[in-house]
């Protein structure tokens, strides 16, 4: 039986409170939300008993959307608006898509110049941005837990791959807002499925995540030790998974076909979306059994009758398996460490349900892998116990996660190279700077190109953004000092600022990936979903002012009622309260613009408070420690 | 914040010296992290959490000097007001220059003959050449005895470092 939890004294913000928090695995190929409930974490079911959420959404003639199931159940007799695998195309661009003739969807590009890039898919309903289906995928999601809740969640920790880079990771937080989710936290899958596994096992030591989802392969490398999981390193591909696999035996089939009628002709879309389901079944199929059949009638009247078994599987698909393993010999070396001190390597993903992909994993790490959680599951149940804490509703400070980010992120200097200012691997949160200067005298200007990938060439890397500092005083060239700090928060979101020095003039850049969407065109999808009518869009206004007015003013009761009087003047004392007074008058009018300028107030005014009560938290951190280690 | 200003050493509660408790740093390194990381202040005002972000991020650049023997006394240096000046001073004495170039060509020729083994030799040899260099710069550290011997020898480490990285980087190439 679970023990119920009780709170130490004065540790929760508001301990009377239970606040409703998530997790949510938004897979390539199933999605499931998780939360923690009597301290156990589950997976929340649908009205039908499912756990598992195909992440499949149909766009019907009526403007409706169907998404899971249903969808699925109709993605052979409907495939150009049935989207699976919708994951895979998530912050990427036409050009990005490997075997697109193999993909049954009417491909458009972008025209929006702001998200250049950014790929959409044509439906009955218009074109639809991978963003905007995920989003619906987590709509459906939120709207289950929120039944099984009973009431509003006050946000969620979602999952990315760890080797999503900085587009994909921002695609999937704009899906969230679109599903109108608070996103506490993007978590990293395999650092989720190392909370579920470590907290089940009371595991210390260093252990390896292996985790092959439908679209995505991840490795990392962790270190647990006493509720604090540090991500050692990580490393993967975030176009490789199970979906390879079915292409693979899709491919055989055809050759097969053409092997008997040599001039067969192409497939109808129907017929590709038939044949990979057939394939991703026979896949599954040949987990516990010698041989597979792949039977069915194609469009043109043609009868598919062919035996697929295990030792064809595994040739033809060897290849894909060993694709893994190149990231996972760089993940180990970029820890530093050899195969004799890891404790234990789990399986995580649907894919590593493959026998030969078991068996290559034991024969690298020379021991068996651990498959005691359900490989499906596990992703969502670290991230709900992340998200237990995240909303403040655990008290003790165990758990603690330090990621890191998976990609180098550098600028483009001249003849097109590029310099690292954050290697891969770096923890989170992090902040570089590094100073450049002018090429020519009297050079005014200076842009920036932000790139992300390991390669030395800019053309080999990921363009993330480019801006550009103006005004900078006309100087003998070399003079100059522009510093360029980059900074990736914990959600591993990347932001850039150049400053000129030697004059001070500053220039803050938030970079927005070009394959991001822009403010307003979340704005206009926002728009057509929820069809706001103008005084609906100023109640929300209003709603998430006091929403944010409230949080202030809890967080700063508690934090007044912990160290006012040790850390704060009397006539400071007087100054935040009053403050807090006003805050709560004008929180009460329905004007939202007041109540922000207040809330900024606030917040602006608690600054040095707030920076005082970390500094005595140093001391109290390390206190308690024998002397010794003190000496200087 | 004071916490911002104070040195790398002081911060984890070590004494400002090159021979550290490399456990009780990890330790502290973990207590300050469970202070101050961002997924403390997640319910927090926005004040605290832009500063948890400015002192989580410092103490991981922190720990990260620390942690690693060529950059702890590196920044030991700079703290006695000592520049190692690794750009701009590349003398270095002729014996190390040979050993340089000894180490090149063996790389170029593993590198040639996709000579994993031979490789990780190299990588064993520069384990220990710049364990060699650590612990002549824990003699030349300690009470400060030899500043100036010190800083020649965090030059050659750089490049040891280098070398190891560059040897990593054809493995990788070759597995790939």
């Amino acid at each position: 039986m679970a023990l119920l939890q009780i709170s130490e004294p004065g540790m929760s913000a508001a301990p009377h409170k239970h606040n409703l928090a998530v997790g949510i695995d938004l897979g390539t190929t199933n999605s499931l939300v998780a939360t923690v409930r009597s301290g156990m974490s589950t997976v929340l079911q649908d009205e039908h008993g499912h756990a598992l959420l195909p992440s499949v959404v149909r766009y019907l003639e009526n403007n409706g959307v169907e998404v899971g199931h249903d969808a699925q159940a109709q993605q052979s007799t409907d495939p150009t608006n049935t989207i699976v695998s919708v994951k895979r195309f998530m912050g990427r661009g036409l050009k990005d898509i490997a075997n697109r003739a193999h993909i049954p969807y009417r491909f458009v590009e972008n025209t929006n110049k702001e998200s250049n890039g950014m790929l959409q898919i044509e439906t009955r309903v218009g074109n639809k941005s991978p963003v905007e289906i995920s989003a619906e995928i987590l709509k459906t999601l939120r709207t289950r837990a929120e039944k099984a809740l009973g009431g509003e969640l006050t946000g969620a920790v979602i999952t990315v791959p760890a080797y999503f880079d900085e587009a994909q990771r921002q695609a999937t937080k704009d899906a969230a807002r679109l599903a109108g989710i608070h996103v506490l936290r993007l978590l990293n899958e395999p650092t989720a499925a190392a909370v579920a596994y470590g907290l089940d096992n009371a595991s210390e030591g260093v252990y390896v995540i292996y985790d092959l989802g439908g679209g995505t392969f991840d490795i990392s490398v962790l270190r647990l030790s006493k509720g604090v999981f540090e991500v050692l390193a990580t490393n993967g591909d975030s176009a490789l998974g199970g979906d390879d696999f079915d292409h693979r035996i899709f491919c055989w089939i055809l050759d097969q076909i053409r092997l008997k009628v040599p001039n067969f002709s192409p497939l109808s879309e129907e017929d590709t979306r038939l044949l990979l389901t057939k394939s991703r079944q026979a896949k599954e199929w040949l987990t516990d059994n010698y041989e597979s059949q792949i039977t069915c009638k194609l469009s043109n009247g043609y009868f598919v009758d062919i035996t697929l078994n295990v030792s064809q599987f595994n040739e033809f698909t060897q290849n894909l398996v060993s694709k893994t393993l190149n990231p996972t010999r760089k993940a180990i070396r970029d820890a530093g460490l050899s195969l004799d001190e890891i404790n234990g390597v789990v399986l995580v993903g649907g894919a590593t349900r493959m026998p030969h992909i078991r068996h290559a994993v034991a024969d690298f790490f020379k021991q068996e892998p651990l498959t005691n959680l359900d490989p499906d599951k596990v992703v969502a149940l670290g991230a709900a116990i992340q998200a237990n804490v995240l909303a403040g509703n655990r008290s003790d400070k165990d758990l603690l996660l330090l990621d890191v980010t998976p990609l180098s992120l550098g600028l483009e200097t001249m003849g097109g190279l590029v310099e690292k200012i954050i290697p891969r691997n770096a923890t989170l949160p992090v902040a570089r700077a590094q100073e450049f200067t002018t090429f020519k005298d009297g050079q005014t200007a200076m842009s920036f190109h932000v790139l992300q990938g390991e390669r030395e060439l800019v053309s080999d890397c990921r363009s993330l953004a480019k801006f550009e500092l103006r005004g900078i005083p006309p100087m003998a060239a070399g003079a100059a000092r522009i510093r360029v700090t980059f900074q990736i928060d914990a959600d591993g979101l990347l932001s850039v600022s150049a400053k000129e020095q030697t004059s001070g003039l500053e220039s803050h850049v938030v970079v927005k990936p070009s394959y991001g969407l822009s403010d307003e065109e979340i704005g206009n999808m926002l728009k057509s979903s929820f069809l706001a009518a103008e005084n609906d869009k100023q109640a929300r206004a209003v709603r998430e002012a006091q929403v944010e007015a409230a949080r202030l003013l809890e967080s700063i009761t508690f934090a007044m009622d912990q160290d006012a009087d040790k850390i704060l003047s009397p006539d400071e004392k007087e100054a935040i309260y009053s403050q807090m007074e006003a805050l709560k008058e004008i929180m009460k009018s329905d004007d939202s613009q007041a109540i922000n300028r207040a809330t900024e107030k606030l917040n602006k005014s608690t600054e040095s408070f707030a920076a005082r009560r970390m500094d005595a938290s140093v001391t109290k951190a390390l206190a308690g420690q024998n002397l010794d280690s003190l000496e200087i | 914040m004071e916490l911002l200003s104070r040195n790398y050493f002081e911060l984890f509660g070590l004494p400002t010296q090159f021979r550290i408790d490399s456990d009780r740093l990890d330790q502290n390194y973990r207590k300050l992290q469970s202070e101050f990381h961002p997924d403390r202040f997640v319910s927090g005002s926005a004040s605290e959490q832009k500063q948890s972000f400015q002192v989580a991020a410092h103490v991981n650049d922190a720990y990260r000097t620390l942690k690693h023997p060529t950059q702890r006394a590196r920044y030991l240096l700079k703290l006695r007001g000592v520049d190692t000046l690794e750009e701009s001073n590349t003398a270095m004495p002729a014996d190390f220059l040979m050993k340089q170039m000894e180490w090149r060509e063996a790389i170029e020729e593993a590198k040639n003959d996709h000579n994993l083994a031979e490789l990780d030799n190299l990588l064993q040899l520069m384990k220990v050449t710049s364990k060699d260099y650590l612990s002549k710069l824990e003699t030349d550290l300690a009470d400060d005895k030899d500043l100036v011997s010190a800083s020649s020898i965090v030059r050659k480490l750089s490049f040891v470092d280098k070398v190891t990285s560059d040897i990593e980087q054809i493995i990788i190439g070759i597995e790939d």
